[in-house]
């Protein structure tokens, strides 16, 4: 006999249950979380490098997590600052999920921690679909790979909170076209507040930090239209609903590193 | 490619749903797909051949609508076709879309099972 059962349930919606909890949790005990997006080499690592040692002189108890496919590089240069880092290799996925970085948390993450940085594979498009249950999401471009990178990855552009130009200092020599650049973004994120930094001259950090800050004392990130549509299921509004039986149940609370 | 990673959370999903019902073979998943979901349908169907192997879903068909993206403009209240890539501003008022209506779908609408003989 045949059968057909109506479901409506979003494929990422055990993703999204769990990130929502984890962003609930953690901004209860005073914890945000940024996530930086960006493709390989775009200067994330070294823009959070400094970014992680001036919230050290401002003694703000930060933390770092950072995801590779392989080597622990990165999490040799951003411990450099003093802050807690950790390395996550993800041997091989291209992307962060949002039990994968809870597991990585557990026991790991100082309670007082009031940022916590979470820094993605290098990869602007699979990354983009997964929420982490960041407070704000940072999406990163260096002046050298394009004006038109937000029309080729509308997604990770057009879901961003903040967006940072890295490398700013170079971008006259590369002849980066500043204003294609921002019609192009607006395109895909009307309003997305834009940053443009360098590690070189420290351009921008000192904005970036306080951008942080001001986000961590609650200040209420840029709304992106994309971020608007449901995803389905549940989440739909007017949806049929009544899966609340799918829900996995809430994880046990995150135990804390003292 | 996290295509690989949703076509395993289908197949998970649809099995599940199978043992519930007691059915012994999906036959089709349902899933519709939206323009912005920024899934590849190809990619999608490809991954699930791989991810329903030794599964219930042997032999199931993944059958894909795909749902184009659509915002609404608050200045007119008028809806319109954001394309791809995305224009998030009103073709008529040119002012940015107050939000996007559909285009993020990623979601499974049915499963059809076979039950065992009785």
């Amino acid at each position: 006999m045949c059968k057909v059962v109506d479901v409506r349930q979003s494929v990422l919606a055990k993703n999204d249950h769990l990130a929502d909890a984890l962003r609930t949790e953690l901004t209860a005990r005073g914890t945000t979380v940024v996530s930086l997006l960006s493709s390989p080499g775009s200067g994330k690592t070294a823009l959070l490098e400094q970014v992680l040692a001036r919230m050290g002189v401002r003694g703000v108890p930060v933390a770092a997590l950072t995801a590779d496919l392989a080597t622990e590089n990165d999490a040799r240069r951003l411990a450099r600052s003093g802050a807690p880092v950790k390395q996550v290799l993800t041997g091989g996925l291209c992307h962060l999920e949002a039990a994968q970085l809870r597991a990585h948390l557990e026991g790991w993450l100082p309670g007082d921690t009031r940022l916590l940085f979470v820094e993605n594979v290098g990869n602007l498009v699979c990354p983009a679909s997964y929420d982490l249950g960041e407070t704000l999401r940072v999406t990163l471009m260096s002046v050298t790979e394009g004006e038109d990178k937000p029309l080729k990855y509308p997604l990770a552009f057009g879901l961003a909170h903040l967006v940072v130009l890295t490398k700013n200092d170079i971008a006259d020599a590369v002849d980066f076209d500043g204003a294609a650049f921002t019609a192009h973004l607006a395109r895909v994120n009307p309003e997305v507040p834009v940053l443009r930094t360098s590690v070189r001259t420290g351009e921008g950090v000192q904005a970036l930090v306080d951008h942080f800050l001001a986000v961590a004392d609650g200040a209420v990130p840029h709304r992106p239209r994309l971020a608007s549509a449901p995803r389905g299921g549940a989440h739909a509004p007017g949806g049929t609903g009544g899966h609340h039986h799918d829900r996995a149940p809430a994880p046990a609370p995150l135990t804390s590193h003292q | 490619m996290h295509e690989l990673s949703l076509a395993t959370a289908i197949v998970e999903r649809a099995a599940e749903t199978a043992r519930r019902h007691g059915a012994t073979t999906v036959t089709a998943v349902r899933l519709r797909v939206g323009e912005m979901a920024g899934v590849v349908p190809d990619a999608l169907v490809f991954s699930f051949e791989v991810a329903r192997e030794g599964t219930v879903l042997e032999s199931a068909r993944l059958v894909v609508e795909e749902v184009p993206a659509r915002a609404r403009c608050a200045g007119c209240a008028a809806d319109f076709a954001v394309g791809t890539p995305p224009f998030l501003w009103c073709p008529r008022c040119d002012r940015p879309a107050q939000a996007l209506l559909s285009g993020r779908e990623l979601e499974i609408t049915g499963i059809e099972l076979q039950e065992a003989e009785t």
